[in-house]
């Protein structure tokens, strides 16, 4: 038995420790805004946060979580009201919006690092990211504006 | 399905229940069961009443529009909606979106691909929001006892001045629904469109953002198995043997099995292409225990021999050989050479252009290669079924609903009436999910295994079993005389399994003496439709043939394609043109303009230039290049579009965006290779996929502005990108590129 903690919620598992979190939000507790792109930590789309880092949880076990706080997209915001979330929807970011989670939650935890990122910053943060539709300037210009939101709410 | 609110605030969820309606006339109410603003725990029965297939609207005039197309992040789900919408004379921000069932009686054809949606949609759509306003005015003036002509409609209620009478669209819905459809409603002039034309933001915005279930791989259903399939690791091998005994054992697994996905003879329509008709399956409980228990698969492949395609469809019903041989991509560009060399197919012949080549004072000769591309959609392939001897429900990404059932029925010998389709928001679709083998294996696992089952492929799987963009060459030859005036222009391309040449298309029609040939090289490696086909290779090829020989006339590259477009209008050449001058001449002035284009570079980049026309639309790009760590960077792009009407003004600028990036990805660095058959780059970390920091800092987006019948803009903004892009890899260079993907080319010879 594994006790995962997500989303501030408590799921005890009976499920293999070595078995990716990835398949396990998905898979077991049903927490499919998560999304597999590729399983080798190459595209993004799977991010979460673990412990506040962000995680591709495709390659992050299980056993690794054990003792953490899981934050998936499901757990961001109470409702969908992150600045990210926000931004995102302000700009129309999304096409076919499977990356899209993933890419939100990379953003997230630069912001909470660096309150204003340039445009260097952002590229860094967001390089394992890919979306295959190409919003790639969208996502930039919604963590730009999720960014210059969250400093004048201050 | 989930209905989605276009109001993102509103957080209107309801779940549809959509039962069987009558034919096209209405007269069926559905119970939909909804629940209220988050908190609530409540859940509503509402009544809705259909009015045709495209509209529902309940008693307390809440109105739910139904996207027929399926939905793969080009945004119909927002854009055909506003296309009723503006007819039917509703508040677009308080209807609520419901992407369809597949319905081909009331729903229309539902293919999504050839950028046709809009364009196949633009006047049934409209139709059946002005039919529906006019059923629900007869209906209120039948209620009132005035005559039609004095009532008015705004925003969802009707008006009758003279009396002060209103009512609600709700009011009217069941009445109205059993009158007679219209046949002679008027639609509304361009003038007084006040949807259409305006930025609405995408339907599902707030669900994507919040990661609610939406695409094929979210789907769930009560008892669902997990299923992968196994396929052999190189195109031309096949199954010989298998030990699924330590498979078996692993925990969590069902079922190992073979399955073949086409009996012998089946007779295959257009999108039934087949990779491999053999495949092992593994079926179990959770996705992680499935992909562990197939690698204890023990497999032995066999080289397949050639194999025989039957073949039906338009062509009508004939036997194809697939040649078994393994494939080599250095074996696969020599005998491109070789073919090249021979005696093709000629499509289009003008004047004579063997004497003008004879007579030339200067002939211009440059050769093109592109290698196979995969789709790499974000979401991999993937497919539920649930199939009983009585019936099937399919659900899942798919671009081409009514394309799969009939292959559905046929393999599950089951009546189409009995087949259900439920179209998921797809993560990527590229073309590759008109291609359903995937919808076809699930549903013969299901089947076999007895159980509801969901098919999903890994990204492996998803980039190994592939229906790829074909690998394609073309030799351009250019005839000046001795005042560098083009007298002769010949293409001829060719590959594998196609060649790509629209013979019809510009520059045909702008030259006295024309050639186009084409020639092809059968292959197993599976081939369909990516992102504006053969266009995508047309465009890099042609347009930088079209650069280099108006460098060579001492012309600037947009004067040169300008003169050639005056000639085309003026006395177009030959027959069956398929372009209209003016337009494509028109993106071309358009970009020169927001470019502030002067033929010469600016101190800080490299311009490069192009313009194509395919799927009925037009498009030109000027790409501006740096080099950045030794590499060439695209920094900014300017894009002009002709589409006709734009529907949704952001949303269209977002996709031409997304096309540019696409194209400058693919063009610098796609590309998919093979060595005896198996495919080498099996995954993100071996396919290059453009990154945000490879993205131009700006792409700036212009439409033309006009009141034509809206054409397709998911593919034409993309293959010109590859021409414009090799244009300005020129000007950073000093030397021209012929091979793609452009980052691999050397300059002495073919790399892919």
């Amino acid at each position: 038995m594994i006790t995962l903690n997500i989303n501030k919620k408590n799921y005890k598992l009976d499920a293999d420790p070595n078995t990716p979190l990835l398949w396990v939000l998905r898979d077991n507790i049903g927490l499919v805004g998560t999304k597999y792109g590729c399983g080798v930590a190459q595209c993004g789309a799977c991010v979460v946060h673990l412990d506040g880092e962000a995680v591709r949880s495709c390659v992050t076990k299980i056993s690794r979580a054990q003792g953490k706080k899981v934050v998936t997209i499901e757990g961001l915001s109470a409702s969908n009201n992150h600045p990210l979330q926000k931004a995102w929807l302000e700009l129309d970011v999304s096409q076919c919006g499977y990356c899209q989670a993933g890419q939100i939650m990379s953003a997230a935890v630069l912001l909470r690092e660096n309150k204003s990122p340039t445009s260097q910053d952002i590229d860094d943060a967001m390089a394992g990211n890919i979306c295959r539709c190409g919003t790639y300037l969208r996502i930039k210009e919604a963590i730009q504006l999720a960014a210059k939101e969250s400093s004048s709410d201050k | 399905m989930e209905k989605t609110s276009t109001n993102n605030s509103r957080r209107t969820f309801l779940k549809s229940s959509l039962l069987a309606g009558g034919g096209l006339m209405i007269h069926f109410s559905g119970l939909a069961k909804f629940a209220l603003p988050s908190g609530s725990a409540e859940t509503h029965l509402i009544q809705l009443t259909e009015i045709n297939g495209y509209v529902k609207i309940s008693a307390d005039n809440m109105i739910t529009l139904i996207c027929p197309n399926p939905e793969f992040g080009q945004n119909v789900m927002t854009s055909l909606p506003m296309m009723v919408a503006e007819e039917l004379d509703v508040d677009w921000k308080k209807v609520i979106v419901e992407m369809g069932p597949h319905d081909s009686v009331k729903l229309g054809g539902q293919f999504t691909g050839g950028s046709n949606s809009v364009r196949s949609y633009w006047r049934p759509l409209r139709m059946a929001g002005a039919t529906a306003r006019n059923m629900l005015m007869q209906a209120a003036s039948q209620t009132w006892a005035v005559p039609i002509e004095e009532i008015t409609s705004k925003a969802g209620i009707l008006y009758h001045e003279k009396s002060g009478r209103k009512g609600t669209y709700g009011e009217f819905a069941t009445k109205a629904s059993a009158i007679p459809v219209p046949k002679d409603v008027k639609l509304k002039a361009v003038k007084d469109f006040n949807v259409i034309r305006t930025s609405q933001k995408n339907v599902e915005g707030t669900k994507i953002i919040s990661g609610k279930p939406l695409f094929g791989l979210d789907y769930k259903h009560e008892g669902m198995l997990i299923a992968m399939i196994h396929h052999p690791p190189a195109f031309g091998m096949k199954l010989k043997s298998f030990d699924a005994s330590a498979a078996l054992k692993m925990p969590g697994i069902k079922n190992v099995f073979s399955l073949k996905l086409y009996e012998d003879g089946f007779e295959q329509a257009g999108f039934d292409v087949r990779s491999f008709n053999d495949l092992l399956v593994v079926v179990g409980k959770t996705t992680w225990e499935v992909m562990n228990a197939r690698k204890k698969l023990l497999v032995e492949w066999m080289p397949a021999g050639d194999v025989i395609d039957t073949m039906g469809g338009r062509g009508g019903k004939r036997d194809v050989i697939v040649p078994g041989a393994l494939e080599n991509t250095t074996a696969q560009l020599q005998k491109m050479r070789e073919f090249a060399k021979k005696p093709a197919q000629q499509l289009r012949k003008d004047g004579d252009p063997e004497t003008a080549f004879k007579n030339a004072a200067q002939i211009i000769e440059r050769t093109y290669d592109a290698p196979f591309l995969a789709h790499n959609c974000m979401e991999p392939m993937n497919f539920f079924a649930h199939v009983t001897d009585e019936k099937a429900l399919l659900v899942g990404p798919l671009q081409a609903p009514g394309l799969a059932e009939p292959t559905l029925s046929k393999i599950l010998n089951l009546p189409a009436d009995k087949i259900e389709i439920q179209m998921t928001r797809m993560g990527g679709g590229f073309g590759r999910r008109a291609y359903t083998h995937y919808a076809t294996e699930a549903a013969l696992i299901s089947k076999k295994v007895k159980a509801p089952v969901k098919l999903i492929y890994s990204r492996e799987d998803d980039t190994t079993y592939g229906i790829y963009r074909p690998m394609y060459t073309a030799t351009y030859r250019a005839a000046l005389d001795s005042n560098k005036n083009l007298i002769a222009f010949h293409v001829k391309g060719g590959g594998i399994p196609e060649h790509a040449i629209h013979a019809n298309r510009f520059p045909a029609g702008a030259v006295d003496n024309y050639l186009a040939e084409g020639w092809a090289i059968p292959s197993n490696i599976t081939i369909g439709a990516f992102r504006a086909p053969r266009s995508n290779f047309n465009a890099a090829a042609e347009q930088s043939f079209l650069d280099e020989l108006a460098e060579a006339m001492g012309k600037d590259p947009i004067d040169f394609r300008l003169e050639l477009l005056k000639r085309a209008k003026e006395n177009p050449v030959g027959k069956n043109n398929e372009y209209d001058a003016d337009r494509y001449a028109g993106v071309l002035k358009l970009v020169r303009e927001k470019s502030g284009w002067t033929g010469a570079g600016d101190k800080k980049f490299s311009r490069g230039v192009a313009a194509y026309f395919c799927h009925n639309s037009y498009a030109a790009h000027v790409v501006d290049m740096t080099m950045r760590d030794g590499e060439p960077y695209v920094e900014r792009v300017f894009s002009a579009v002709d589409c006709g009407i734009v529907i949704n003004p952001d949303a269209a600028s977002n996709m031409v965006q997304g096309a540019v990036i696409d194209g400058i990805g693919n063009s610098l660095y796609g590309g998919l290779t093979h060595k005896n058959g198996v495919v080498e780059e099996n995954n993100f970390h071996k396919y290059r996929i453009i990154r945000m920091h490879e993205a131009p800092k700006t792409v700036d987006v212009s439409f033309v502005q006009n009141d034509i019948d809206p054409t397709g803009l998911g593919e034409p903004p993309f293959p010109p990108v590859f021409g414009a892009v090799a244009n300005a890899l020129y000007k950073v260079h000093g030397r021209r590129f012929y091979q793609q993907p452009f980052l691999l080319s050397k300059p002495d010879g073919p790399s892919v």
